[in-house]
C-alpha cells in the first residue's frame, strides 16, 4: 500500500484516496513545435524501475493535484510536494542521494 | 411552486449505531482566496463563524462552516437559507474572485449516532477513526466504500456525512450494513 502526504491538506492518505496522474515534470511541446517532440511529450514516458517523480491527485480527499518522488521497486517515498514546482526540489534531491548514491538526476 | 424533498425521507436502520437521513440541509461552497481578509470577513458575516484551520470545521449559530481544500469552504446552513447564503456572499464579494454555489439539493446528509459509530465508518473509510486521532472539530473529506464523503464529528459517538444525492441509496445501504449487529470488530 502506498501512503503519500498530501501537500495541500496536510493528510497522510492512502493509495485508495489518490488518483494516479503519470511522469511529473514534463515539457510541454505545444502548436507550433516539432513533430517528433509533440509525440514524445504525448506519448514518451520514463518509467523507470527505481526513482520516479510522478503527478498524483488527492482525489477523494482535498481535490488537489501534487507532486511525489518514491521508487516503483520499493514503494519507498522520499517526498511530496507542490504541483506548482517545475523541476524536483533540492531537498528532495538530496534525499534520494543519501540513499540511493548510484542515482542522479537525469 | 414546487417542494424540495430530500433524497431519502425518513430512511433509518439501528444496528451497532443508528444510521438515518438528516432531512434537508443547506449546502454553499465557497471558492476563493481562503486567505483574503475580505472573503474572511464575508464568511464570518454570513456563515457566523471564522474560516476553520486545514481540514477543520467551525460550528456557527446557524450551521457549520467546513474547510474542504486550501481554496475552498464549505457553508452548512439551513435549507431555506442557503439561497441567501449564495446572495449575500456575492454581495459582499462583488470584484473579488470567487465562487458561491448552492449545492444543497446536490448532497445527502446523514447522521451516525451510537457507541459503534466510529467503528461503523472506520470499517468503509481509510482513515484512522481512534479517539486519539479523530476528535470533534475536525473535518475529514474521504471516500466510504466506493463513494466520495466527507464527515465529522457532531459530539461524542455522532458523525454528520454529507456525500452526492446520485448516490443516497448506496451510501445509506453500505452504512446500515456496516453496523448490522454481529459486524462489531470492538477495536476501538
Ligand atoms: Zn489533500
Amino acid at each position: 500500500m502506498l501512503i503519500l502526504t498530501c501537500p495541500n491538506c496536510g493528510l497522510t492518505a492512502e493509495e485508495s484516496e489518490l488518483a494516479p496522474g503519470g511522469e511529473a515534470h514534463l515539457k510541454r511541446f505545444g502548436p507550433g513545435s516539432e513533430d517528433a517532440d509533440f509525440e514524445g511529450y504525448l506519448f514518451q514516458r520514463a518509467n523507470p524501475k527505481g526513482v520516479h517523480f510522478e503527478r498524483w491527485r488527492h482525489a477523494y480527499g482535498c481535490g488537489k493535484w501534487f507532486l511525489a518522488a518514491r521508487c516503483t521497486v520499493t514503494l519507498e517515498v522520499f517526498g511530496t510536494y507542490p504541483a506548482q514546482t517545475t523541476e524536483p526540489p533540492t531537498e528532495i534531491v538530496n534525499k534520494i542521494k543519501a540513499k540511493r548514491p548510484d542515482w542522479s538526476l537525469s | 411552486m414546487f417542494n424540495s424533498v430530500s433524497a431519502l425521507p425518513g430512511a433509518f436502520s439501528a444496528g451497532a449505531a443508528t444510521v438515518s437521513e438528516a432531512g434537508l440541509v443547506g449546502m454553499v461552497t465557497l471558492k476563493a482566496d481562503l486567505t483574503d481578509k475580505k472573503v474572511a470577513a464575508a464568511v464570518f458575516e454570513v456563515g457566523g463563524a471564522k474560516i476553520p484551520g486545514q481540514r477543520c470545521i467551525e460550528i456557527a449559530p446557524a450551521g457549520a462552516i467546513a474547510w474542504m481544500a486550501p481554496d475552498e469552504v464549505l457553508i452548512v446552513c439551513s435549507h431555506a437559507d442557503a439561497p441567501g447564503v449564495v446572495a449575500d456572499l456575492d454581495a459582499k464579494l462583488t470584484g473579488t474572485h470567487h465562487l458561491a454555489v448552492n449545492v444543497s439539493d446536490a448532497r445527502v446528509v446523514f447522521d451516525i449516532q451510537g457507541p459503534g459509530a466510529r467503528e461503523i465508518l472506520a470499517k468503509l473509510a481509510p482513515v484512522d477513526l481512534h479517539p486519539d486521532s479523530f476528535q470533534p472539530g475536525e473535518l475529514r473529506r474521504t471516500r466510504i466504500a466506493q463513494v466520495a464523503a466527507a464527515f465529522w464529528m457532531t459530539g461524542d459517538d455522532a458523525f454528520r456525512l454529507v456525500t452526492f444525492r446520485s448516490v443516497a441509496q448506496y451510501a445509506f445501504d453500505v452504512l446500515a450494513m456496516s453496523a448490522k449487529p454481529g459486524g462489531e470488530v470492538r477495536y476501538f
